[in-house]
Order: structure tokens, then sequence, then C-alpha cells
């Protein structure tokens, strides 16, 4: 087993390779296309700017490489910032193009303080093999300004409430996305991490 | 719904967790990664390392403190002290840190701040904020409590907000180590001028000065030290207490 964290130079990579280690699941932190193409898993780790993530990835020519691999269903886990460059378009940066896998966009809190920090809950909207196990009382680690909005409700797997009702993890055949940071949220982490790592490839 | 969040804070000196009373009298509690491991089990939200000696030297092995920190624990964590450029950011942010405190650095060149939160985003940039009560306002202090800057903190705390700072943690000098509560007249004239989290410091002793932190302080989070080193209270007690009172934590 081979999971490559992807490294465009701003996300905590670290921490997830920590939480992997843990769980005695092989990974290893790259920005290499090769390493990419003959891992088993992808997982695309939060913190940083949506523009940013897309201009190192780009510059990298991963942005490529990411959705060639996903296109022949390579299990795929976008964390944070992870989860919101699968949409078209990012509204921290009008006008910057995510990867256009899923159809929708993303907006910024309004009501609420921002960034919301912090354990929030979530609610499962379908059965997922990501969240098997995971206990309905559990609390995951959020820390972001933006949320996704995909016009495919469909698409939802769980919802948080913070002011709206938003869509904090979304699923699309091999393509799982948490807006939440499982490598942050102790044992129920942990265990959704362990599911993706159990996902057939 | 976002739950309210308690987190327990390590002072360090010299690589030991020490806690002094108004930022004096330090004693030495313990090692900083065994007490990180069981804060953890214990169910904190969150920890917090604030370096209260943190010279040059020292700075080098705390970063490799952070990086043994971040394998045993699966929780966030701030790293404060001393932080004074981007490059230590973003080396303590490699090492593992999720957040970083700035504290001193932050009133001496808050263009720190606007070009830290810009780089790593404002979600891990904390800005640590001594104030002291005095006969009109609150004060904020520098190094360790021990200089004043004639800096209103309430003022100061909103200019942080505007710069990009992601979180406040308001510590007030009067009540630290005190145990007779938080500040709450500093907490509410903070946490009512600002659209970001503010995390209460200084002042936790019976689980009821928490309640009264989150509650009457409108703080969103609660950093703990004394009661728990002393092992007055664990977080479960604290959160079984909280729970009672409709507060709504993990």
């Amino acid at each position: 087993m081979m999971i490559a964290i992807i490294d465009y130079g701003g996300g905590n990579t670290g921490s997830v390779k920590n939480a992997l280690d843990c769980l005695k699941l092989g990974s290893k932190i790259t920005s290499d296309p090769a390493d990419i193409t003959k891992a088993d898993r992808i997982i695309l780790p939060g913190q940083g700017r949506f523009s940013d993530v897309m201009a190192n990835l780009k510059a990298g020519k991963l942005d490529r490489v990411i959705k060639s691999e996903i296109r022949k269903g390579k299990p795929y886990l976008g964390i944070c910032v992870g989860l919101q460059i699968l949409f078209d378009e990012g509204e921290e940066d009008p006008g910057t193009k995510g990867l256009g896998i899923i159809k929708g966009t993303v907006p910024r809190f309004t009501s609420q303080k921002v960034p919301q920090i912090g354990w929030n809950d979530i609610r499962l909207m379908k059965k997922s093999r990501l969240f098997a196990g995971v206990p309905k009382s559990a609390f995951f680690y959020f820390v972001h300004s933006y949320y996704a909005l995909p016009e495919d409700s469909s698409l939802i797997s769980a919802m948080t409430g913070y002011g709206i009702e938003f869509a904090s993890a979304v699923e699309k055949d091999n393509i799982y996305a948490v807006q939440f940071h499982p490598e942050k949220s102790g044992e129920d982490g942990l265990r959704l991490l362990k599911n993706f790592g159990d996902i057939r490839c | 719904m976002l739950t309210k969040r308690i987190i327990a804070c390590l002072d360090m000196k010299g690589g030991k967790v020490v806690k002094g009373t108004r930022f004096k009298r330090l004693k030495i509690v313990g090692d900083p990664i065994v007490l990180a491991e069981k804060y953890y089990r214990d169910g904190a939200d969150e920890l917090c390392f604030l370096d209260i000696s943190a010279s040059i030297e020292k700075r080098k092995t705390r970063v490799e403190l952070v990086r043994k920190i971040a394998e045993k624990i699966r929780i966030p964590f701030t790293v404060g002290g001393g932080i004074k450029s981007v490059e230590e950011i973003s080396g303590l942010l490699r090492a593992g840190a999720d957040k970083i405190a700035l504290c001193t650095q932050a009133i001496l060149d808050p263009g720190l701040i606007i070009e830290a939160s810009r780089k790593f985003g404002s979600q891990c940039i904390v800005v640590s904020i001594d104030a002291k009560k005095t006969e009109y306002n609150y004060e904020a202090y520098i190094y360790g409590g021990k200089k004043r800057t004639g800096l209103d903190a309430v003022l100061f705390a909103k200019q942080c907000e505007l710069f990009g700072a992601g979180e406040l943690l308001v510590n007030s000098i009067d009540r630290d180590g005190t145990q007779e509560g938080y500040d709450l007249e500093l907490l509410r004239n903070i946490s009512g001028c600002v659209k970001i989290p503010v995390i209460a410091s200084s002042g936790a002793g019976n689980p009821s000065t928490i309640f009264d932190a989150l509650e009457k302080g409108k703080a969103d989070a609660a950093l703990v030290a004394s009661i728990l080193h002393n092992s007055e209270y664990n977080i479960q007690d604290i959160k079984k207490y909280l729970k009672k009172n409709k507060v709504n934590v993990r």
C-alpha cells in the first residue's frame, strides 16, 4: 500500500503522514507526478489559499496528473482545501479555476465568526464507506472560512451546521472529500483515514 | 453545532512545563510530551504550548519538541513564544504545529501579522494579548508582562483582526495562575468588538469559572492550565459540568 500525500508547499502534510504512520498505512509526501501515478491512493491535505494551491499544483503539472488518476478510478481523499479545489471556482479568489471535477462553487461564511475554528458534529446524508463505524455522536475538527456548495446535492455525504447547513463531506465514485481535518480529529478521524485505506481500488 | 473548546495550556521553560502566578514565581510541573499525551487522552480539544523563555538556542530545540509532539497527538496544537519571523513560523508549521501564537512581536511589529496571515492563512495565526487592568481600561503588555506599552488592549485586539489574525488569545496578567476566575469584563469587551474566535485565558478555577468565561465572557474557547496540572480537575470533569449547564462541548 502506498498513499501519495500531495505536497504543494503549503499543506500540513506532516500531520497527515503522522496519522497514517500511526495506522501503519504506507505513505509518501511527494510532489513528483511519477509517485502519484504509482501510488494506490491520493490524499490532498488542507491548509492554504485556493489560488495558491491551484497555482502550485499547476506549476508542478500536478493538476493534470491528479485529474487523470481520478479518472482512472484511483481513490482520492481531499481534506479541507483538498475538497474545495475539486469544484469549478473559489470565491476566495474570484476567477481562479479549481479542478472542475465537481460542479459548484466555494463561498465564504457570512453570518458567523470567520474562520470557523473548532469541533463540530456531522449529519450523515448517505451510506458511506468512509464513515463506516464512525459513531453518530462523533465530532470533527474544522478550520475554514469557505465551504463547498455542490450543484448536485446527491453528492453530499455529510452536512454540518455553522449559521447555515453546509456540505462537510462529498463523495462521487472514487472521490472522497471532507471539509474537516480527520488527521486532527482524534480517534474518529483515525477511523476515517483507516476506512480510506481499506477502500478497494 | 460548533462546540466550545477546552484547551490545555502548557507554559514551557528550559524544556519543562512550568506554571507561575501573575506571570511570576514559576514552578516546574512536568515533561511536555508526557503531559501532552495525557491531556489528549483526557479529551482536550486542543493544546497550546507557550515558550516563556524562548531564547535563540532554545528555539532550535523547540522545533524538535514540536516534531515529537506532532507524532504523538491527534488534535490541533498551537505553539508560541518569542516568534519573530515568517521563516520561524514556517519551520514550526513544517514540524507539525497547527497554529502559531504571536505575542510581543505582534505589538512591536504588527506587519508580521499581515505577512504571516497572508502566507499561511489567518486560520493558523493566533495573536496572544497580555492585558492588565488600569483605572480606565486594559493595557497591553509585552515581554511576558514585564513592559507596558501604553496600548489599549481592546483597540489592539480589533487591529489584530483587521491585520489578519485568525484568533485572539486573551490573557489577564492580574488573573494568571490565581484560579480566581477569568477577567470577564476584558473578555466581553474584546469578544464584543471582533468577529474572530476569542480564547479566554488566565484565572480558571473551578468549572463554574470556565462556564462564566464562555457564557458571560462570550469566549469561544477557554484555556486551562493550573487546575489540570495540579489535578484538581481533569478535562472530563470540566466538560461534564459544562454539559450539565447546557454548554455545547465535545
